[in-house]
């Protein structure tokens, strides 16, 4: 076959057959990605495969559910004490009077359990799971790059937090204006604020719970490099969230807690003062941020070194 | 052949002493000096437990060698792996597949995992790859749906998506019927008709034979030997064999034209024809028939790959371990 003639079985790619064109591998470095475009495909391809996943699906049907529970039982059993949904500061009592503090009240109930747990099944399974059925070999001759495809995972698994934040609060906010009045929000300091105001610092709250999840993120991503099974890595990355819960929870390992992912959790409660009390939210912040900085490097060591032999 | 640009190496692939030990001690690949020429479809033969699959894990970057070196296409690996993986598709130990995907969108994903993709053209990428293969009419139903053999084919459509200067297929007619694997075979003619050097591991000696221009011999880890196939298979051709109810008469014309290493067990007469000028086998069957030998069947048996690998290995094609 002459060498200016394109393999005739290949109509349709995007550059002419191997032996047309003169450069030695055609100068693949050339085509690398600038922008977004075609280097941003791995990242939509794993928004959409984590999104549109059944069980991805399930989870954030039963977060949305949380809300309509606790609100529903609130509507319906009125006059009862305000135990049971969580450690939280007592939203739950004002529920009845502003249907926006069913926001604050699923925030706190779901905070504890439900949300890391969730995020710990996404970041689990985020390496381990395509390692597991050897998808992995399959990405990392494609080439998606090592550190790329962890970049990736990371950056779904953290939409994921939002998402499944944001799913909790948005189906609060839906029943809560359904079943009980909305209006002024008096502030946890006493201050009364109007409704446009509360609608903002709701979203506030929301993404201060995101970015409470960040931690819990990174650490099921180092997780997820460790092993070659998804159920493993998910189940311990949901262990160590309990685990990190209990010893939060006892009083006698106070020095350690202020370096539990958890310890500042509750912070999103001073976004509803007036003026909002920013120390431990930024503690928070910062303590995320650690979390990520240290097993985020931990995850890119073991994950750049590692022999993928699945 | 079309080898038309000299700018591209010659050697496509190309390991110096590579050696993987893995952490339990088992060594698994053993100073191997492999060297692929271009345009060659290169059988990359042993038997289970060989060392073959570590050797292609360790020539796409997958795992680090213990030591030595590989090049593909004139490049290190796993250093250059973002420049050089994109022009090498690979079928590794079978394939692997989303099985909550359908077959377009499984495809579509590994697509754009290359950054080097054009995402504009991707549907049309993936859709000539499904077609290539004969998934065309499977190509919305979910992966975990899929047959062994469907899944096979779409593990060589997620390698054939773009054209590439190098396939690595690892047993890629595992798990095909017989219509199959001559599909298969015949995609593989094709692209090495167009110039890609194919990369080829099985333990069929037969497919190895039927499509293979170039062959290495793996065994416990090491590299036995490695050429064309025809100077493998030269020295080691296959066995003639006679079924006659005159074996006496047949054995000694036999050896008269040369036949050595004859044996006689009843009606069954074998030898090996003679290396160097060997008589046309036509020939010998009209010279039995001519000294009144009754011929029921005239045959060789086994292909010369197979007397070569044998000879080679001493043990013949099972599991050394
Ligand atoms: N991850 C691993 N850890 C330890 N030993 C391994 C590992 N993978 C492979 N081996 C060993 O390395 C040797 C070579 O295995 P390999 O998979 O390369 O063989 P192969 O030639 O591909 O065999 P087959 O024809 O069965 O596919 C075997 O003895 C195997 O047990
Ligand atoms: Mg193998």
């Amino acid at each position: 076959m002459s060498p200016t003639e394109p393999g005739a079985a290949a109509p349709v790619y995007d550059v002419p057959g191997p032996r047309t064109d003169p450069a030695p591998l055609r100068d693949a470095a050339a085509r690398r990605p600038r922008g977004l475009g075609r280097g941003s495909g791995l990242l939509r391809s794993e928004l959409r495969t984590t999104f549109l996943r059944g069980r991805t699906l399930v989870m954030l049907a039963v977060l949305a559910a949380v809300p309509v529970l606790v609100g529903v039982a609130v509507r319906f059993e009125t006059g009862g004490d305000e135990g049971g949904a969580g450690a939280g500061p007592a939203f739950i009592a004002q529920v009845t009077h502003n249907g926006l503090f069913l926001v604050f009240t699923a925030l706190a109930a779901t905070l504890p359990v439900f949300l890391p747990m969730a995020v710990g099944v996404v970041a689990g399974d985020a390496i381990a799971g395509e390692a597991a059925t050897g998808t992995l070999r399959y990405l990392l001759v494609a080439p998606a790059g090592r550190v790329r495809l962890l970049l990736v995972k990371y950056a779904t698994t953290l939409a994921f937090c939002l998402v499944a934040t944001l799913t909790v609060a948005g189906s609060a906010l839906a029943v809560g204006a359904l079943l009980f009045p909305l209006g002024k929000v008096t502030l946890l300091s006493g201050t009364t604020v109007p409704l446009v105001e509360g609608l903002l610092r709701a979203v506030a709250v929301a993404v201060a719970v995101a970015v409470s999840l960040v931690g819990v993120a990174a650490l099921g991503l180092f997780v997820s490099t460790l092993t070659n099974s998804g159920i493993a890595a998910m189940a311990t990355t949901v262990g160590l969230v309990i685990t990190v819960q209990i010893l939060n929870a006892v009083p006698q390992l106070e020095m350690i807690q202020p370096y539990l992912f958890s310890h500042y959790w509750l912070s999103f409660a001073d976004l509803l003062r007036s003026p909002v009390e920013w120390s431990d939210l930024l503690s928070n912040v910062g303590l995320q941020g650690l979390y990520a900085a240290v097993f985020g490097s931990a995850a890119w060591a073991r994950f750049t070194t590692r022999d993928i032999t699945v | 052949m079309g080898t038309s640009t000299t700018s591209e190496p010659e050697t496509v692939i190309a390991t110096r002493d590579l050696t993987k030990r893995f952490r339990g001690g088992q060594l698994a690949v053993d100073r191997l000096d492999l060297t692929v020429p271009r345009g060659s479809v290169f059988g990359f033969l042993g038997p289970n437990g060989s060392g073959k699959t570590t050797t292609i894990r360790m020539l796409m970057g997958l795992i680090e060698p213990t030591s030595g070196s590989t090049a593909l296409l004139g490049r290190p690996m796993p250093v250059e792996a973002g420049r050089v993986l994109p022009e090498v598709g690979a079928l590794i130990e079978g394939p692997a597949l989303y099985g909550f995907l359908s077959g377009r969108a499984n495809l579509a994903r590994i697509d754009a995992a290359d950054p080097t993709s054009e995402p504009r053209t991707r549907r049309a990428r993936v859709d000539t790859a499904l077609k290539r293969v004969g998934l065309a009419a499977a190509a919305t139903k979910k992966a975990r749906a899929y047959s062994l053999g469907m899944k096979q084919r779409l593990g060589l459509a997620a390698a054939l998506l773009k054209p590439r200067s190098l396939l690595v297929l690892d047993e890629p007619t595992n798990g095909l019927d017989p219509q199959g694997m001559r599909e298969i075979r015949a995609l593989i003619r094709e692209l090495a008709a167009d110039g890609t050097t194919i990369f080829l591991s099985s333990h069929l000696l037969d497919e190895i034979e039927q499509v293979c221009t170039h062959a290495a011999v793996m065994s416990q880890g090491r590299l036995l030997t490695q050429g064309p196939v025809a100077d493998l298979a030269a020295g080691a051709r296959g066995r003639l064999v006679v079924t006659t109810p005159d074996p006496g008469e047949a054995a000694r014309v036999l050896e008269v034209h040369g036949v050595h290493g004859i044996t006689v067990s009843g009606p069954r007469v074998t030898g090996h024809p003679p290396a160097v000028d060997p008589p046309d086998l036509a020939d010998l069957n009209a010279a039995l028939v001519r000294s009144g030998v009754r011929v029921r069947s005239f045959a060789i048996e086994g292909t010369s790959l197979e007397e070569a690998f044998v000879a080679l290995t001493g043990e013949g094609f099972h599991v050394s371990d």
